[in-house]
C-alpha cells in the first residue's frame, strides 16, 4: 500500500511537470505569437516590450526561458502583471484560491450527504413512489443553470421574502480567519447552489450502480446468508457502488477547485480562481491567465492521485496493480 | 395405462416425517409480455437427514430457480410461486424476508454456480464468513473469526490463519469455491442447496470439490440437494436423483436405479451425452433439438418434441408413476425392452 502511494504521487509529479512544460509551449511557443506583446497587453509600448523580453528571457533558448518561468513564478514568485501594473500574480493566485476552496468544500459536503442519501434511498425504494420521485428532483437539479439557480436564490432572498432572510448577508466573502460564522454566512447560498446540479448528478449515478450492484451474485450470495436487505444495501452494495462515486468526485472537485466554479462565483461575487480567470481573461493578462491554468490543472493532477489512492483503499483488486 | 396411480401415493422412504426437506407440487410462472412461463412445474422432492439429492437437468430446466423460490431468492413481482415447501416440519414458502433470514445460512446453506462472483470483492474471506456466523450465533468477533479459520482449514485451505485477511481475488476459482462452501457451512446448517457446484471449476478441481462436500455431509451432518446438469456429478454424489426437463420432474428414484436402469427417453440422453474416456466415437452424443422455450411448451409430454419414440399419446400428460423410482412417460415397459435390444444390437 505504501508503495503504492509512493509510486502515484511520483506520477503526479511527473505530470504536473509535463504540464507546466505545455502550458509554457501554448503560450510562449506558438509559432506567429509574439510573446512580449502578448504579456505586456495591448498598446504597449516598445520600452515596455524590451523590459519583458529581458525579464523573461524572451531572446534566449528555450529550455531556459522555461527555467526562468518557473523560476519567477515558484521560486521567486515576483512575476508581474503588466495589465495592472506592478500586481504580483502569485499572491493574486493565493489570494483566490481559499475563497474557491472554501466554496466547493462546503458545497461537495453537501452534495455527497444529499447524493448519497438520495441514491440509497432511491435504489431501497425501486418500484415505488419515492425512487421515480427523486429521480425526477435529480435530473431537475442536473437541468437547473448554476446562473439562473444563483440568480433566482438571490433575488428571493434578497427582495422577494427579505423579511424572512434578513439574517442572510449580501454577496461577497468574508474569510474563515476573520469571522467563521460570518465565513459561513457569506457561503451558505453560494454553496447550496452549487451543489444543487452535482447531488442530482451523484444521486443518479449512485442509485444506478447501486441497482446494479442489487443485480449482482455476490448480493445473491449476502441474500442466502441471511442477512437484512438493509444492511445487504449499506454494507456490500454500498461499498462497491462508492467506488465510481469516488473517481467522480475526484474528477469535480479537481475542476472545481481548479476554476470551474466560475459561474458560481460570478453570481454570487465571490473573489475566487474561476473570477479571477475570467477577469485576466477580459484583460489578457497573460502572466495571471498562465498561473491560474497551471494552478488549475495541477489540482486535477492532485485531485486525481488521492482518488486514486481512495480507489485502492476502498477496492482491494486495485492495490496489487504492478 | 389409461389411468396412472395418483403420483407420490406409493412412495417410500424419503417421504417420512423425519424429513429434513419435503417439496409438494412446487410451481413458479413468471407473468412476461409474451404470456405465463411455468419455470418450474409440479416439482416433488423429499430430502432425508444427511441425504444426498440430485436434480439435474439441461440449463433451463427450471432447477436454479425452484431452489431460489424456495428459499425466497426470486424476487421478481411478476412471479408466483405455489405449491408446499416444508423444512424440518415448516412450511417455509411465503414466509417473510424476516422470518427467512434465520434459515438462509443458519439452517440453510447455499453453495453457488460462479464462484468468481459468488463473494463480494470488496471484503476479505474472514470478514465474510465473520459476518454470517454473527448474524446467526451469539459468538464474539473474535471467536467468529478462529471458527473461520477452523473452516477454511477444515475445507483444505492451506495457511488459513493468514488466508483469512486475502480477498476473494486472491484465490483461484478452486479455492474460492471452498471458500464459498467453509461460509455455507459456517452454521452447520442443516441442508447444504449446491446449484451447480462444479460446473465453474476444470475438471480435476470438481473431483476435489465433490470430495470436500461428501466429507463435510459425514462430518457435519447436513443433507445436501445438489443441481447439477452433469450426470457424473450425480453418480458421483447423490443418493437419490430428480431429472427435470422444462421445469417438469420427469424420472425420479435412487442413484442407482435412475443411472442403471433409466426409464424416461430423456435421461437415457442425458446418460447418453455424458463422453466416457477410452471411449472412442467420431461426435459426441446429443440429444437432438434444443430444450424449448418455456413459453411453447406443450400441454403433453414437454419432451415429446424432441423424443425419438414420441408415440400419439404423448399430447397428454404422462403423471410420475411408480414406486421408488418414479417416470413421467408413456412408454410401456415391454417398449422399453424393445428399445433396449435394439440400442444394444446396434452398438
Amino acid at each position: 500500500m505504501f508503495t503504492f502511494v509512493v509510486r502515484r504521487l511520483v506520477s503526479a509529479i511527473l505530470v504536473m511537470f509535463s504540464i507546466s512544460v505545455m502550458v509554457f509551449l501554448i503560450f510562449f511557443a506558438t509559432p506567429g505569437v509574439n510573446p512580449a506583446a502578448r504579456i505586456a497587453g495591448r498598446s504597449a509600448s516598445p520600452q515596455v516590450l524590451a523590459q519583458v523580453s529581458a525579464e523573461f528571457g524572451l531572446n534566449r533558448p528555450l529550455p531556459i526561458r522555461y527555467g526562468l518561468m518557473m523560476w519567477h513564478l515558484f521560486i521567486k514568485q515576483d512575476l508581474t502583471s503588466y495589465v495592472n501594473i506592478g500586481v504580483r500574480v502569485i499572491p493574486q493566485i493565493t489570494g483566490a484560491a481559499p475563497v474557491t476552496l472554501s466554496l466547493v468544500l462546503g458545497a461537495a459536503v453537501i452534495w455527497l450527504i444529499v447524493g448519497v442519501a438520495g441514491g440509497l434511498v432511491a435504489a431501497a425504494n425501486r418500484g415505488k413512489w419515492v425512487d421515480p420521485l427523486i429521480m425526477f428532483g435529480g435530473i431537475a437539479a442536473v437541468s437547473i443553470p448554476v446562473f439562473w439557480l444563483g440568480q433566482v436564490v438571490g433575488l428571493l432572498t434578497q427582495t422577494k421574502f427579505h423579511s424572512v432572510f434578513q439574517w442572510l448577508p449580501g454577496s461577497g466573502y468574508v474569510s474563515f480567519t476573520q469571522s467563521p460564522g460570518q465565513w459561513a454566512l457569506h457561503l451558505l447560498l453560494p454553496w447550496f447552489t452549487l451543489a444543487t446540479l452535482y447531488a442530482g448528478v451523484y444521486a443518479r449515478v449512485l442509485r444506478a450502480e447501486l441497482v446494479n450492484a442489487m443485480n449482482e451474485d455476490y448480493v445473491r450470495t449476502a441474500r442466502a446468508k441471511g442477512l437484512s436487505e438493509r444492511r445487504i444495501l449499506m454494507r456490500h452494495a454500498l461499498r462497491c457502488s462508492l467506488i465510481s462515486v469516488v473517481s467522480l468526485f475526484g474528477l469535480d472537485f479537481g475542476s472545481l477547485v481548479g476554476g470551474a466554479a466560475l459561474l458560481t462565483e460570478v453570481v454570487f461575487g465571490l473573489p475566487g480562481i474561476g473570477m479571477l480567470t475570467y477577469t485576466s481573461l477580459q484583460n489578457l493578462d497573460l502572466p495571471v491567465i498562465m498561473a491560474a491554468v497551471m494552478y488549475g490543472a495541477f489540482f486535477i493532477v492532485l485531485a486525481s492521485a488521492v482518488v486514486d489512492v481512495l480507489y485502492a483503499v476502498l477496492d482491494p483488486r486495485v492495490r496489487v496493480v504492478k | 395405462m389409461s389411468s396412472n396411480p395418483t403420483p407420490q401415493s406409493d412412495r417410500r422412504g424419503a417421504g417420512d416425517d423425519d424429513a429434513v426437506l419435503k417439496v409438494r407440487d412446487l410451481s413458479v410462472s413468471f407473468a412476461t409480455r409474451q404470456g405465463l412461463v411455468r419455470a418450474v412445474d409440479g416439482l416433488n422432492l423429499d430430502v432425508a437427514p444427511k441425504e444426498v439429492v440430485g436434480i439435474v437437468g439441461e440449463s433451463g430446466s427450471g432447477k436454479s430457480v425452484a431452489m431460489y423460490s424456495m428459499l425466497g431468492l426470486v424476487r421478481d413481482a411478476n412471479a408466483s410461486i405455489t405449491g408446499s415447501v416444508v423444512f424440518e416440519g415448516r412450511e417455509i414458502l411465503g414466509l417473510s424476508d424476516k422470518e427467512m433470514q434465520p434459515l438462509r445460512g443458519g439452517q440453510i446453506g447455499m453453495i453457488f454456480q460462479d464462484p468468481m462472483t459468488a463473494l463480494t470483492p470488496v471484503f476479505s474471506v474472514g470478514w465474510q464468513i465473520v459476518e454470517q456466523i454473527r448474524q446467526h450465533t451469539e459468538l464474539t468477533k473474535t471467536q467468529a473469526k478462529e471458527r473461520a479459520v477452523e473452516l477454511l482449514a477444515e475445507v483444505g485451505i492451506p495457511d488459513a490463519r493468514r488466508r483469512v485477511d486475502s480477498f476473494p481475488h486472491e484465490f483461484s476459482g478452486g479455492m474460492r469455491q471452498r471458500v464459498v462452501i467453509a461460509m455455507a457451512l459456517s452454521c452447520n446448517p442443516k441442508l447444504l442447496i449446491a446449484d451447480e457446484p462444479t460446473t465453474a471449476l476444470d475438471v480435476t478441481t470438481q473431483a476435489q470439490i465433490l470430495e470436500l462436500m461428501g466429507r463435510l455431509r459425514d462430518t457435519h451432518g447436513s443433507s445436501i440437494v445438489i443441481i447439477t446438469h452433469d450426470m457424473g456429478v450425480i453418480a458421483e454424489m447423490a443418493d437419490r436423483v430428480t431429472v427435470m426437463y422444462a421445469g417438469r420432474p420427469v424420472e425420479s428414484g435412487p442413484e442407482i436405479d435412475v443411472v442403471r436402469s433409466p426409464r424416461h427417453p430423456y435421461t437415457w440422453g442425458l446418460l447418453g451425452a455424458v463422453p466416457r474416456l477410452g471411449e472412442r466415437s467420431e461426435r459426441l452424443a446429443t440429444i437432438p433439438g434444443n430444450v424449448m422455450s418455456p413459453l411453447d411448451v406443450p400441454e403433453g409430454c414437454a419432451f415429446a418434441p424432441r423424443c425419438e419414440y414420441a408415440m400419439p399419446e404423448c399430447v397428454r400428460r404422462p403423471a410420475m408413476t411408480g414406486g421408488d423410482h418414479q417416470h413421467a412417460c408413456w412408454l410401456s415397459d415391454e417398449q422399453r425392452v424393445a428399445i433396449g435390444d435394439r440400442t444394444k444390437e446396434a452398438s
